[in-house]
């Protein structure tokens, strides 16, 4: 158990470095942008109609005038004591935007990420088990077709049939326009997420699947499946006893990869649809130079997709008995 | 009767079809170039005929020139920066395999890249170069080498403990020569796989950004312009606008990854065994 521990701690320092490299990252990619904030929020013309302490005063509130070390100093300090700024669009501490935006988006995204991974290990799983024959070969087909759809161009089409067309979906946003919140039943909630969760799953599924497929196609190549089919073990014991067992791992790592897809996909679906989550902030965010929250979001999403890495690395000494008994050194 | 092509034949004949009809479709979109930008308020939001295969847009600009033109972009940009990806891939694995002090770095470098959601990192890549062409080229091409650097980076150390490696080393040849003719032989064809299975994220995450505004300016007639402005006239029916040109980004992408294919069961014929 000891050196579980161990390993967990050393990821843990790892994951803990690495936010703080992204925090630098993004901070200095912000500052190295030649767009001056003033210019696209503000405007030109506005600007140039303004008496100059306005726009000293301006350019005091968007941050143009703090020596860029002194800003992320500043930010830094702030972070370790869990306040990450105020947005400078919203105007509110830069926390509660993400957690509003979060709360909306994480169960979108929650769903999407359990969905595309049902339906891509079983697609993966069925393809490789038939391999070469013609469900292999349709739903490579497919995968090849979804892998190569760009997420926001599947969401206009499914909004074109389901929303235009038919008119059986809602268009956008999460909540009917024109009621009170307290009036937003569940099922107005479902309907809204209805079509951008489709499209997440959808377009997250084909990677696992076809991933899947190799992996289950190498498993049913080695030694051993040989050996149990000589034994005179049925087709369908093959793949349960030995496929199925000796994919799960390739399929937690997969699984977990796939956050960060899911999570690059949702700003794109949401900001179709106009589904007011984390997305749709970090777009707005990035379009108007809002520094403390395009940083913030980006903190929080690495975050999300390295905890995802560390659960993986976790999981695996569960499933895996050779790893939980220290053969693995990483 | 001619005669039944082998797999390796058929392959190769898909592979440069593939090419041919893509480089068709780069040269048609600059050759339309101007086609695409003339609007003619007397044919505006058509649908489909036979005559303007795709339609018109609101402004009656022919959606056929438009989306040749994007296309040709899309390919053009997916070009680039698959290329300098490729360069930057091959520089870093290289110089991770030499160094084990290098290895821990790059590797946390890449675990880094590969922490933050692609699409963020490309918006991000792209406001530091202040959007516009040359920010969506430089976040593409800065954000897409990790996979490709760590293939090569295990390629490498794998290839040095090669057997005829070692031998070769034994045998007193010097270590230019190994590289040259046992490592680079070797390397080349994983490089050119990985190369042209960059081309499809490339051309999928440039059209994304481009669809969110950080990307190409939106005068330019590429496919993301033309589907984030589409966007606005979906709900009164005008499906023709966004279904078309998305449907060739997707054809095109298609084609890129099914060349990546082809062309690795030509270079890496252990792929395709059985």
């Amino acid at each position: 158990m000891k050196h579980r521990l161990q390993f967990a701690g050393k990821k843990l320092l790892r994951m803990i470095t690495l936010l703080l490299g992204v925090s630098l990252v993004t901070f200095l990619l912000m500052a190295a942008s030649p767009l001056d904030p003033l210019q696209t929020n503000v405007g030109q013309a506005a600007l140039g109609s303004m008496r100059p302490e306005q726009i000293a005063r301006l350019e005091a509130y968007w941050g143009v005038d703090t020596p860029p070390v002194q800003r992320y100093l500043g930010w830094l300090s702030g972070f370790v004591r869990g306040d990450l700024g105020t947005s400078l669009l919203y105007r509110q501490p830069v926390t509660q935007v993400i957690a509003q935006r979060l709360s909306s988006s994480l169960w979108l995204m929650a769903v999407a990420w359990v969905f595309s991974g049902v339906l891509g290990m079983a697609l993966g799983v069925l393809a490789g088990a038939c391999q070469d024959r013609l469900p292999d070969r349709l739903i490579r087909g497919w995968c090849l077709l979804v892998s190569s759809t760009p997420a926001f161009w599947l969401a206009l089409l499914l909004m074109m049939i389901f929303s235009v067309w038919l008119g059986v979906l809602p268009i956008g946003l999460s909540v009917p326009i024109g009621t009170e919140t307290a009036a937003v039943t569940l099922i107005d909630r479902l309907r809204h997420a209805a079509l951008p969760a489709l499209t997440l799953s959808v377009t997250g599924s084909a990677g696992i699947a076809l991933h899947t497929r190799e992996k289950l196609v190498e498993v049913l190549e080695c030694d051993y499946i040989l050996f149990a089919r000589a034994r005179g073990e049925s087709a369908k014991s093959i793949l349960l006893r030995h496929g199925l067992r000796n994919v799960a791992l390739p399929g937690i790592t997969l699984q977990f990869a796939s956050i960060s897809e899911i999570f690059g996909g949702s700003v794109l679906v949401e900001q179709v649809f106009s589904y007011p989550g984390l997305g749709q902030a970090a777009v707005t965010a990035g379009l108007g130079s809002d520094l403390p929250l395009l940083l913030g979001i980006t903190v929080i999403s690495a975050a999300i997709v390295f905890g995802g890495n560390l659960a993986a690395d976790l999981l695996y000494g569960a499933v895996d008995p050779k790893i939980r008994r220290g053969a693995a050194r990483t | 009767m001619t005669p039944r092509l082998n797999q390796r034949q058929r392959a190769l004949a898909l592979l440069i079809g593939a090419a041919i009809l893509l480089m068709l479709i780069a040269i048609a979109g600059l050759c339309l170039n101007q086609a695409a930008l003339i609007t003619d308020f007397s044919r505006k939001n058509l649908p489909p005929s036979l005559e303007m295969p795709f339609g018109t847009d609101w402004m009656g600009r022919d959606m056929l020139a438009r989306t040749l033109t994007g296309l040709s972009l899309s390919i053009r940009i997916g070009l680039l920066t698959a290329g300098i990806s490729a360069v930057v891939a091959t520089i870093l694995g290289g110089a991770a395999a030499m160094d084990r002090r290098l290895d821990a770095a790059l590797s946390w470098c890449i675990d880094l890249v590969m922490g933050i959601p692609h699409i963020l990192l490309v918006i991000l890549i792209s406001i530091a170069c202040g959007r516009g062409a040359a920010g969506v080229t430089a976040g593409v091409a800065l954000s897409h080498w990790t996979s490709l650097a760590r293939l090569i980076r295990g390629e490498i150390l794998q290839l040095r403990q090669a057997p005829y490696i070692l031998a070769a080393q034994k045998l007193g040849i010097s270590k230019a020569r190994i590289i040259q003719v046992h490592m680079l032989s070797h390397l080349l064809p994983q490089l050119l796989t990985g190369l042209v299975l960059l081309f499809p994220h490339a051309i999928l995450h440039e059209a994304s950004v481009t669809f969110l505004g950080f990307g190409l300016s939106p005068e330019q007639p590429a496919i993301g312009v033309i589907l984030s402005e589409s966007m606005r006239y979906l709900t009164t029916g005008k499906w023709w606008l966004a279904l078309f040109p998305g449907g060739a980004l997707v054809a095109v992408v298609a084609l890129f990854a099914q060349m990546g294919q082809y062309l690795r069961a030509l270079l890496d014929p252990a792929s395709v065994h059985g």
